[in-house]
């Protein structure tokens, strides 16, 4: 290609000089800082009971939460791009909240649903489940957070494909269940894989949905980003930098994952329109 | 396929798990902001400390949301209109803000600004505040919603590809005129969705800004760390009703969305 447009330059220079200043020189300086602190002060800050029970804590509800956006997304994607009804546009609206609502108000609405008294907490509390600061209540504020991105990943999937397949293989007399775990399913498994990574990488750093309703119960209901919260609150900066570090190195191994997943979707994808244009 | 049958089901277990989540959630957003009336509601939102970290929100959007802005064009431009090597992991590298935790986003400045941090000692020396004071809230919301605007160009320009441009500068048009006569027009409406969902997300980060802010009332508190305050003191109906301001706005991105895709699609 030519490079007969002018700017190249001044763009790509600003756009470096912006990222680095905003973003990049102050992750290398939290590295650069955890570096400083010395072996013994990191893994005293990192072989901590608290912490395992917080990255349990948030391990095990960011997974949950991402299977259950994996179930309902996909289960959403395909009422959205296969069928027609009253109110499709404001449910296809509606997905995107979490994106547009600050967490904070998400956390509070959340928890005011869920608490012993609200609406919710309170018939789910005579059959002696308790929701608000309980791992439950984490999970749900994550799953709020983590729903689009399973049903905007799948959806454009879902609508490239030809129903053809899926109509053959009914005339050869497969069950609905049968065509949809065999023809429909392998299609749609990398990008329902990528929605759920994308889900799950947000959850593990979400703060500020889950600390309303989490309660914040120390081995309990408190998650990593809270511990971190709680260890610059104690000026214990290496503490602090010490997880950040840990945190950062999983979030950009799971960006990677997702990175591949999608790179792989848009291969396989591009793979598909030649098919079908020839 | 014939699925015909399951329609009904499926469309109310969406409805339902959506209802659950996202609707009630929203609901009782309204409900909590008016349980006291509409003059605890307005007083609510009125009252100094309140219209203080209004003020101040809109601060942090005012200087955020331009300088984003460009930097959102120029990204697109360098990484659309050019071919080399690494303009993919660029992409990539754009987007690492939604893969760094809020808290971490805020943790990074306090290292860089704060008083024990690599340039604590130069800024105490020329008495220059910047954690704990609005300049800090500015960098960790910058931080976070980096990537908002650039995203939402990239595909669109990468897609419209740059003939447009190249046959306006044939026929002898400048750089920069060429960019607002031709490019502009064509990325406009992603461009206005970006710049809302950015101002947005800009209004409502919450983790970050709580590291950086130190939570002086009146002083260092935006729109959603007063809300955590009042919720904190009990004070449900006021801290809903705030909420509800922001709420609005988040609703208002959403339904710009929607019009801009059909927009798109039309286009």
């Amino acid at each position: 290609m030519k490079r007969t447009l002018p700017g190249f330059p001044l763009s790509f220079g600003f756009m470096m000089f912006y990222m680095s200043f905003i973003v990049f020189i102050p992750l290398i300086a939290l590295v650069w800082y955890t570096m400083g602190i010395g072996w013994e002060a990191f893994w005293n800050a990192i072989f901590d009971p608290r912490l395992f029970a917080a990255l349990r804590l948030s391990f095990s509800a960011s997974f949950i939460a991402a299977i259950i956006n994996g179930v309902f997304g996909l289960l959403i994607a395909w009422v959205l791009v296969r069928y027609d009804f009253f109110g499709k546009r404001i449910m296809d609206g509606m997905i995107d909240l979490p994106f547009a609502l600050p967490t904070a108000v998400a956390g509070i609405a959340l928890t005011s649903l869920y608490a012993e008294n609200g609406w919710i907490g309170s018939l789910l509390a005579p059959l002696g489940i308790q929701v608000a600061f309980t791992p439950i209540g984490v999970t749900i504020a994550l799953t709020f957070i983590g729903l689009p991105f399973v049903v905007r990943m799948v959806e454009p999937v879902l609508r490239s494909l030809d129903q053809e397949t899926e109509e053959a293989a009914g005339l050869l007399g497969a069950s609905p269940f049968t065509i949809f775990k065999t023809v429909l399913l392998p299609l749609l498994t990398p990008a329902i894989l990528a929605g759920m990574t994308l889900a799950f990488a947000r959850a593990l750093g979400e703060y500020g949905s889950v600390v309303f309703i989490a309660g914040n119960i120390p081995m309990q209901t408190e998650i990593v980003p809270l511990l971190i919260m709680n260890k610059l609150e104690q000026f214990d900066y290496a503490g602090a930098t010490a997880i950040a570090t840990v945190m950062l190195a999983l979030s950009f191994i799971l960006l990677l994952g997702a990175n591949i997943l999608q790179w792989w979707l848009s291969r396989n994808l591009g793979q598909k329109v030649v098919d079908s244009s020839r | 396929m014939n699925t015909k049958t399951y329609k009904p089901l499926l469309i109310f277990i969406a409805f339902l798990f959506l209802t659950l989540f996202l609707l009630l959630p929203l609901l009782i957003i309204f409900i909590g902001a008016f349980s006291q009336g509409f003059g605890v509601f307005w007083h609510s939102i009125t009252e100094p400390a309140a219209r203080h970290a209004i003020f101040l929100t809109l601060l942090v959007v005012v200087v955020t949301v331009p300088l984003h802005t460009l930097f959102g064009l120029s990204a697109a431009w360098a990484l659309t209109k050019y071919r080399f090597r690494g303009r993919q992991l660029l992409i990539t590298l754009i987007e690492i803000p939604f893969a760094v935790s809020p808290v971490i986003a805020g943790l990074v400045f306090i290292i860089l600004y704060g008083v024990n941090g690599f340039l604590g000692e130069w800024l105490l020396a020329n008495n220059l505040q910047i954690i704990f004071a609005v300049p800090g809230i500015i960098f960790a919301t910058m931080f976070v919603t980096l990537p908002f605007i650039a995203r939402e160009l990239i595909p669109l320009m990468e897609a419209q590809g740059s003939d447009a441009e190249e046959a306006s500068l044939t026929l002898g048009a400048g750089g920069f005129r060429t960019f607002y006569h031709v490019t502009l027009p064509a990325i406009k409406w992603g461009l206005l969705y970006g710049v809302i969902l950015c101002s947005a997300r800009a209004i409502g980060e919450f983790g970050a800004v709580s590291v950086v802010s130190g939570r002086i009332r009146g002083a260092t508190n935006t729109m959603p760390l007063h809300v955590e305050i009042l919720y904190n003191e009990y004070q449900f109906a006021a801290a809903f009703s705030v909420a509800l301001l922001m709420s609005l706005f988040a609703i208002f991105t959403i339904v710009i969305k929607q019009v801009v895709e059909r927009k798109q699609q039309l286009g």
